[in-house]
């Protein structure tokens, strides 16, 4: 690498998402949101060295049962057992492969193994709920779990959040970093979410949503849902001017 | 050119994100017992001035020779001679909102029109309450290179600070006030 190479570096660059792409920070209808969500608007930052970089993890992190949530004890866990899969893409339709993908969620009866959840359904002995897998070359992840349970919060009168599964991903590059939800079609809770509903934009808020996948579910023992998940895109190569010589 | 596809909108944490996200070694981006590491320590409040309990940060850095282990750096990934130098830490708050991180200082970094980043490390917020992820970034204090970072020059003077971390009994500090009066300074990447 010479000099030259270092003094200009040509660095990938991620495009910045629609406005509407994600939910705005202040969403009053969620009311944790209120104390929460800064005032002050966002400084834009340019991507630099540290943003389009980020932590490739994954390998050795992942234990050979992780991504199966119905086989993590003794017995298995209750409730209706799935397949959850897809891909996870970049914007430019581009498989992001060997990524780690977390999961987390609540048991068939709503309630999550948390200290802070104290609500008056059952616990499983055989569920923890949380899940770890890399995707793979063409970007495909692969759960096996049971289908989440519709949990009450306090948040509105008569709240209840739809069932969901949580997921995390970094894709390749800090600028990619993404934690969201994935729902289940036709869930009659979502009219009255303020978190699934903070995102404004309907075609927006569908891409949060699987879909049940027939081919993919097994006969005699779970059905399937498929949940793509899209990350930013990055931006052509835009190559600098090179008389800026200082 | 490829199609375009929409990307899948942020959600919250919630709070029961440590089912999911707490790793064992999180905190450490750096392993113990590394020559010169430090904890970079801070507390996470809202616009109540109330610990923010149900919270984490991740942070992601160079080395101290401001190289990046990844093959999207133009200079070519290179592996820290830190050993177990990871560059990546995660840390959830406790009741009191505080987080810890295990790290060493990064070093500056070069700029794609030839200036020089001082050294940083970026960070992620993520909790109940925060539907999208917040960024911010941690400055070192006395640290020359500062007064000419390209970053720190395009933030309000009167912010400025609250990007800086101060030093601390075991390392530094570094406080995040989601709101209101001095509250840090976010980034849109
Ligand atoms: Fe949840």
């Amino acid at each position: 690498m010479t000099q030259d190479a270092d003094r200009r570096l040509i660095l990938p660059s991620y495009r910045r998402d629609d406005v509407d792409a994600h939910p705005p920070l202040l969403s009053p209808g969620y009311r944790s949101t209120v104390a929460r969500a800064p005032r002050q608007p966002l400084t834009y930052l340019p991507q630099r060295l540290t943003e389009i970089t980020g932590p490739l993890l994954g390998e050795g992190r992942i234990g050979e049962l992780d991504h199966d949530l119905t086989r993590q004890h003794d017995g298995e866990p209750l409730g209706q057992r799935i397949i959850v899969h897809g891909r996870v893409l970049d914007g430019d339709g581009r498989a992001v492969p060997h990524t780690l993908v977390e999961i987390w969620q609540a048991n068939a009866a709503g309630r999550y193994r948390h200290a802070a959840d104290t609500w008056p359904a059952p616990l499983d002995p055989n569920f923890t709920g949380v899940g770890r897998a890399l995707t793979d070359a063409d970007g495909r992840y692969h759960f096996v779990t049971v289908q989440p349970g519709a949990y009450p919060w306090r948040n509105h009168d008569n709240a209840w959040r739809p069932a969901h599964i949580h997921f995390s991903l970094f894709g390749r590059a800090f600028t990619q970093r993404l934690v969201t939800q994935m729902y289940f079609p036709g869930d009659p809770l979502f009219f009255q979410d303020p978190i699934f509903n903070s995102v404004r934009d309907e075609r927006a808020r569908q891409r949060m949503v699987a879909r049940y996948d027939h081919t993919t579910t097994r006969p005699e023992w779970a059905l399937a849902y498929e949940f793509d998940i899209v990350l930013r895109g990055r931006e052509a190569t835009v190559f600098e001017d090179e008389d800026d010589d200082e | 050119m490829s199609e375009s596809l929409g990307v899948t909108p942020a959600q919250t944490v919630g709070p029961y994100l440590h089912i999911g996200l707490t790793w064992a070694d999180g905190a450490y981006v750096v392993p113990e017992g590394t020559p010169g590491a430090f904890w970079l320590r801070g507390r996470i409040v809202d616009g109540t001035g109330a610990a923010v309990a149900d919270a984490m940060v991740e942070s992601w850095q160079a080395d101290p020779d401001g190289r990046f282990d990844h093959p999207d750096d133009p200079r070519g990934a290179r592996r820290s001679t830190i050993p177990g130098f990871r560059g990546f830490g995660r840390a959830a708050t406790d009741s009191e909102g505080r987080y810890a991180l295990h790290t060493v200082k990064p070093g500056p970094l070069p700029t794609f029109d030839g200036d020089t980043e001082a050294p940083h490390l970026t960070l992620s917020v993520f909790g109940r309450g925060l539907l999208h992820r917040l960024v911010t970034r941690v400055y070192f204090p006395d640290e020359a290179a500062n007064a000419t970072d390209p970053v720190l020059s395009t933030v309000d003077p009167r912010r400025r600070d609250t990007l800086l971390a101060s030093p601390d009994t075991d390392g530094f500090r570094f406080d995040i006030r989601l709101q209101g009066e001095h509250e840090t300074v976010f980034f849109a990447v």
